[in-house]
C-alpha cells in the first residue's frame, strides 16, 4: 500500500474542509471494508483518509415523526440490533444484514454501501424504496439528492470535489406500510446478489394497494425504480394478475450482465420473481401490523 | 510517518506507533508479537483475524491500525484467565473441533461473541452468525457442536450462580 495520511476529524465542518483543501487524493472513511482493500491494490497513490467515525451525527440513528436520520457511518451491526426501525423499515434493516458477514457488519455501514455503490450493493434498492434522501454537505453548502440520483455508475457517485454523504433521510412511513429486499445468491449466506428487489407498498383497509415504490439491484449498472411495477400494484389486493405484470415490468426494466454469478436471462427471470415475492412479503408484513 | 496510538488491548493500556496504512491485524502480530490473531485471506473473508473492536465483532484485516486510537480490543488471548480455560476452549478440545488450527482463535472470539449477544442460539443461528468464519480443513460439524455444547455449559452456569 502506498503511503496514507489519516486523520479523525470529531466535526463535519472539520471533515469537509480536510478533504477540500487536501493536497492528495482525499478519501472518506466510514467503515472500510470496501476502502482497505480497495486501497491495498492502488500501489501506487498516496491518499489522504479521513474517517468520519469519531463524528458523532455520522454514526447516530434518531427516529421522529419525519422519520429516521440514519447516520451514514453507523456499522449494519448497530443499525440491525434497532427494534424500532426494524419495525418501521424491515426490509432496509434486513438490506443491511445481508452485507457480508457478522465481522463485515461491525464495521460496514449503509452510507459505505452507498457511496461505493457497487450494482449489487444490497441497501441501495432498499434505501430507495423507502424514497431514502441523501443530504450531501460540501464547501459549497448542502443539498438533498434522493439516492436514486446519487448513484451515478458502476462505482460512482455524484459528490463532487470537497462534498461527503453526512446524513441518510429515510421518511416517516404511511400507515399500513412496510417493505421488503429479497436477493439471490448460489449460497445460503456471505455471497453478492445475482440480483434483488425492494419493494414498499401501502395497503388501505381492504387490502387494496394505495402507494408502492419498486427497486431493482445488481441487474443494471445501477439499482434502479421500476414505476411500471408500482403500477402494476397500485390499486390491485396483489392477486395473481397484478403480481405477474409487477413481475413483467422488473424483468423487462432489468439491463443486466452475464458473468460468473448469473447469465443475462437468468437475472432477467429472477429479478421478476424476487420483486413478486417481495411485494407479496411486504403485504403480509402490513397485514401482520396491528 | 507513524501515527502514535493509545488504545486498550484486553483490558491492558497499550501504546504503539504504526504506518497509517497498517492494518490492526498487523500491527497485532508483527508490531506487537501477539500472534494469536490469525491471518488468512487479509481480505475479510474468512474470519480468521476475528477480534472485538469497542464492542463489536470485526476482522482485524479490515481495520486500520491507527483506528485503534481510543479504542477497546478484545483477542483471543484474553478469553483464557490466568488459570483456566474458558468453557468454550474447553468444548473446542472435548470435541476436537479443530484440525490445522488457523481458524480456531477467530472462531473463539467469535463464538464468545456469539454467545454473549444470543445465550441460546438454535444452530441455524450459530451456523449462520458464524458464516464469516471459514475452516478450510471443512470441520463444521465438530465446530458446530462445540458451539452448541459451550452455550449449553455456559447457560447452565449462569442457571448456579
Amino acid at each position: 500500500m502506498a503511503a496514507l495520511t489519516y486523520h479523525a476529524p470529531t466535526t463535519l465542518d472539520e471533515a469537509i474542509s480536510l478533504i477540500a483543501n487536501a493536497s492528495l487524493p482525499a478519501k472518506v472513511m466510514s467503515g472500510g471494508t470496501d476502502l482497505i482493500i480497495q486501497m491495498q491494490r492502488m500501489l501506487q497513490t498516496d491518499r489522504l483518509i479521513v474517517d468520519v467515525k469519531k463524528i458523532p451525527e455520522m454514526t447516530a440513528a434518531t427516529l421522529d415523526e419525519g422519520g429516521l436520520k440514519l447516520g451514514p457511518a453507523l456499522c449494519c451491526a448497530k443499525l440491525t440490533r434497532r427494534q424500532d426501525i426494524k419495525a418501521l423499515y424491515p426490509g432496509l434493516v434486513e438490506a443491511a444484514y445481508l452485507i457480508g458477514s457478522t465481522q463485515v457488519q461491525g464495521r460496514a455501514s449503509v452510507g459505505g454501501n452507498l457511496c461505493n455503490a457497487s450494482p449489487a450493493a444490497d441497501t441501495i434498492p432498499a434505501l430507495i424504496a423507502n424514497g431514502a434522501i441523501c443530504l450531501v454537505e460540501g464547501t459549497n453548502g448542502r443539498r438533498r439528492v434522493p439516492v436514486e440520483a446519487f448513484v451515478t455508475g458502476v462505482g460512482q457517485n455524484c459528490l463532487e470535489p470537497g462534498e461527503m454523504l453526512a446524513s441518510l433521510e429515510i421518511p416517516q412511513p404511511l400507515p399500513r406500510t412496510q417493505d421488503a429486499y429479497l436477493r439471490f445468491i448460489p449460497r445460503t449466506e456471505m455471497d453478492i446478489a445475482v440480483a434483488g428487489a425492494a419493494v414498499s407498498l401501502t395497503l388501505d383497509e381492504d387490502g387494496i394497494c394505495t402507494a408502492a415504490k419498486v427497486a431493482i439491484g445488481a441487474v443494471a449498472p445501477t439499482a434502479i425504480v421500476v414505476p411500471d411495477a408500482a403500477t402494476a400494484l397500485i390499486g390491485s389486493r396483489l392477486d395473481e394478475t397484478a403480481l405477474t405484470a409487477a413481475a413483467a415490468a422488473a424483468s423487462d426494466a432489468a439491463n443486466p450482465i452475464s458473468d460468473r454469478r448469473g447469465t443475462v436471462a437468468f437475472r432477467r427471470h429472477v429479478v421478476g420473481v424476487l420483486t413478486r415475492r417481495a411485494a407479496t412479503l411486504a403485504a403480509e408484513r402490513v397485514g401482520a401490523l396491528r | 510517518m507513524k501515527a502514535h496510538v493509545s488504545t486498550t488491548i484486553n483490558q491492558e493500556p497499550v501504546e504503539f506507533l504504526c504506518d497509517p496504512a497498517e492494518t490492526l491485524l498487523k500491527v497485532l502480530r508483527d508490531n506487537l508479537g501477539m500472534t494469536g490473531t490469525k491471518e488468512g485471506c487479509g481480505s475479510g473473508d474468512c474470519g480468521a483475524c476475528s477480534v472485538m473492536l469497542d464492542g463489536e465483532l470485526v476482522c482485524a484485516c479490515l481495520v486500520l491500525g491507527v483506528e485503534a486510537e481510543g479504542a477497546r480490543i478484545e483477542t483471543v488471548e484474553g478469553v483464557a484467565s490466568a488459570d483456566h480455560l474458558h468453557v468454550i476452549q474447553e468444548k473446542f478440545l472435548e470435541h476436537a473441533a479443530l484440525q490445522c488450527g488457523i481458524c480456531t482463535p477467530g472462531l473463539i472470539v467469535a463464538t464468545k461473541a456469539l454467545l454473549a449477544e444470543n445465550p441460546n442460539p438454535t444452530e441455524a443461528d450459530a451456523r449462520y452468525y458464524l458464516a464469516g468464519n471459514l475452516c478450510r480443513c471443512t470441520g463444521y460439524d465438530k465446530i458446530i457442536k462445540a458451539v452448541m455444547d459451550a452455550a449449553e455449559t455456559m447457560r447452565q452456569g449462569e442457571a448456579h450462580e
